[in-house]
């Protein structure tokens, strides 16, 4: 595994260490999993959903919304009802 | 009074033997005097317990009758509960304050239950042994240098210490039903839909499952009729009607069919864990269930299977936390990207790291097929096994955990053989299906608990109840208590 390259995609920021011992117990982990390619698939349905549910449809009505505090107030940084973050460019 | 079930506790209540300030007091009282061993809660909710109790009271007063009124009760911290904290035991959410209530609050709320506070966990419900809390990791009970298991460990810890009269925990691969053997108590993972995941911090979507840790079967059935039923804020939640549990506790066991899956009792089973699950069988027997010998043959697989499919969802549910919306940020970031990639380096545990990394992994371009699709793949040949092997019994009989509680530490350095810990849980997951965990021995000098697990078609938690509450009728495992 391109431990680097993956942790760009997972928007990790690992130290070295963490890539040293990541990369070591991964190869571990991975090796476990092929496992699995003892098994012939070919033909066999992958289960997303055991229940087998589709689209779930309700009434597009109007309903109370779920909380009457201001979800915002949550964030680490608001200013005027505005989420803020550092510079995007 | 806060060593009570919630059926004694229901008819101390409301026979007016005690009140609902008196029951709450004893449980704080027994928090305040064993918490600093066992570490069971995150955080407490003291002042609001107090509250609800005098408002069960008035309830109580007025001649209403609810099995949870007035009982306190402990939730896992990933349970989203309004005004309080809900922190998944991760310094991500450490200070984080839900604007709602998740359903089963709600629905524990209508029933009048006190909610004493919050119980520690696995971060984010990763793991097995409760080591991986950002909190003091809790211990177990029964022998405070091992782990009460996890990820549900401070909910299975907290009722075995009587720090509460039950509590909920949630089970994603058997983080109820491990923790629940390990420290003596009994532990339900409803079938997946049963119960609302509404308002549960998500680790892996198509797996979670809210249920409760109890100090009996009987308990289990009563929280369940709370809890249980369909949530329109859950379009995952199942339309199905909900029985009332409780009359399951008047079912007769005899001549129901006991399936015992072989694959279960071959893979280096500690020799005294399964003795005491063999006796647990022959006590079923006794009752008069017939036990018919059923095959799972991919029970072997169901560990990789379960780390490719939990660790994806688990890469993408927890792409949410990203600094700006809620929780921690790092404040030494310039740009954008760089903040994303600070917060989440500082927010989280390395074993959520682990698991992000291997489920953006098994999603990535070019390893899709091979991982998440095969994953997928090999989930349904495991959700077959099931359903065949259920085609010949009523419930399934296995043991909980392939070895009691380990020392803490013990398996910290190897993720690999922590996840094997959960060999035998991790299947019920995958095929949806309920399953519970009761106390069935003790084992080695230590006197460490051993649970039994009792597995059944979706839908089907009756006949678990039926069998675990018949086999608490006999036996006394259950009642035990833990040397504290």
């Amino acid at each position: 595994m391109d431990i680097e390259h993956v942790a760009k995609l997972a928007r990790l920021k690992l130290t070295d260490a963490e890539k040293e011992k990541f990369s070591k117990q991964m190869g571990t982990i991975i090796e476990y999993i092929e496992k699995l390619n003892e098994l012939d698939t070919k033909n066999v349905e992958p289960t997303a959903h055991v229940l087998g549910l589709n689209n779930v449809f309700r009434e597009d009505a109007a309903t109370q919304p779920l909380t009457d505090q201001d979800p915002i107030k949550d964030s680490p940084a608001h200013s005027k009802g505005h989420y803020e973050v550092p510079k995007i460019i | 009074m806060h060593r009570t079930t919630i059926t004694q506790a229901r008819e101390l209540l409301h026979s007016k033997k005690l009140s609902s300030v008196q029951l709450t007091e004893a449980v704080f009282a027994r928090i305040d005097a064993v918490e600093d061993k066992v570490n069971a809660f995150a955080h407490l909710m003291r002042e609001k317990a107090m509250e609800q109790a005098r408002a069960a009271d008035e309830r109580i007063a007025k001649g209403e009758e609810h099995p949870l009124l007035g009982v306190p009760i402990a939730l896992k911290d990933l349970i989203c509960t309004q005004g309080s904290r809900t922190t998944c035991a991760s310094k991500i959410l450490d200070q984080f304050v839900a604007p709602y209530n998740a359903t089963v609050v709600n629905r524990l709320n209508a029933a009048g239950a006190v909610i004493v506070g919050k119980t520690n966990m696995d971060e984010f419900a990763m793991g097995s042994s409760n080591e991986n809390s950002s909190h003091q990791p809790a211990n177990n009970p029964w022998a405070l240098d091992r782990v009460p298991g996890g990820s549900s460990g401070g909910s299975a810890a907290a009722v075995a210490a009587h720090e509460c009269i039950a509590a909920l925990g949630s089970d994603t691969g058997g983080s109820i039903r491990q923790p629940a053997g390990f420290c003596g108590v009994t532990g339900l993972k409803p079938t997946y839909g049963r119960v609302s995941r509404f308002g549960l911090v998500a680790f892996a979507s198509s797996l979670d499952q809210i249920g409760p840790i109890t100090k009996s079967v009987a308990d289990a059935a009563t929280l369940m009729n709370v809890i249980g039923g369909k949530d329109p804020q859950d379009s995952t939640s199942a339309d199905v009607t909900l029985p009332d549990f409780t009359k399951a506790l008047h079912q007769d066991v005899k001549g129901m069919k006991l399936g015992i899956p072989k694959e279960y009792f071959t893979s280096g089973i500690q020799p005294e864990v399964e003795k005491a699950v063999q006796e647990g069988i022959r006590t079923l027997k006794s009752l008069g269930m017939e036990t018919v010998e059923v095959s799972l043959p991919h029970l072997d697989y169901a560990v990789a299977t379960y780390y490719i499919i939990a660790c994806a969802e688990a890469s993408t549910n927890l792409s949410r936390y990203d600094g700006v919306k809620y929780g921690y940020r790092s404040s030494k970031s310039d740009n954008l990207v760089n903040m994303y990639e600070n917060t989440r380096e500082e927010g989280f545990g390395e074993e959520v790291k682990r698991r992000i990394i291997l489920g953006t992994f098994v999603l990535s371009s070019g390893y899709y097929d091979a991982y998440y699709l095969k994953g997928q793949q090999v989930r349904t040949l495991i959700k077959q096994d099931f359903e065949n092997a259920l085609e010949k019994c009523d419930v399934l009989a296995a043991p909980v955990t392939p070895y009691p509680a380990f020392k803490q530490g013990e398996k910290l350095d190897d993720p690999l053989q922590m996840y094997l810990a959960d060999i035998y849980t991790i299947s019920a997951n995958l095929a949806g299906i309920p399953a519970m965990s009761i106390p069935c021995g003790f084992v080695g000098e230590e006197n460490l608990p051993v649970g039994l697990q009792l597995m059944g078609k979706h839908f089907d938690e009756s006949n678990l109840i039926a069998v675990g509450h018949k086999f608490q009728q006999t036996t006394d495992f259950h009642t035990k208590q833990a040397p504290l």
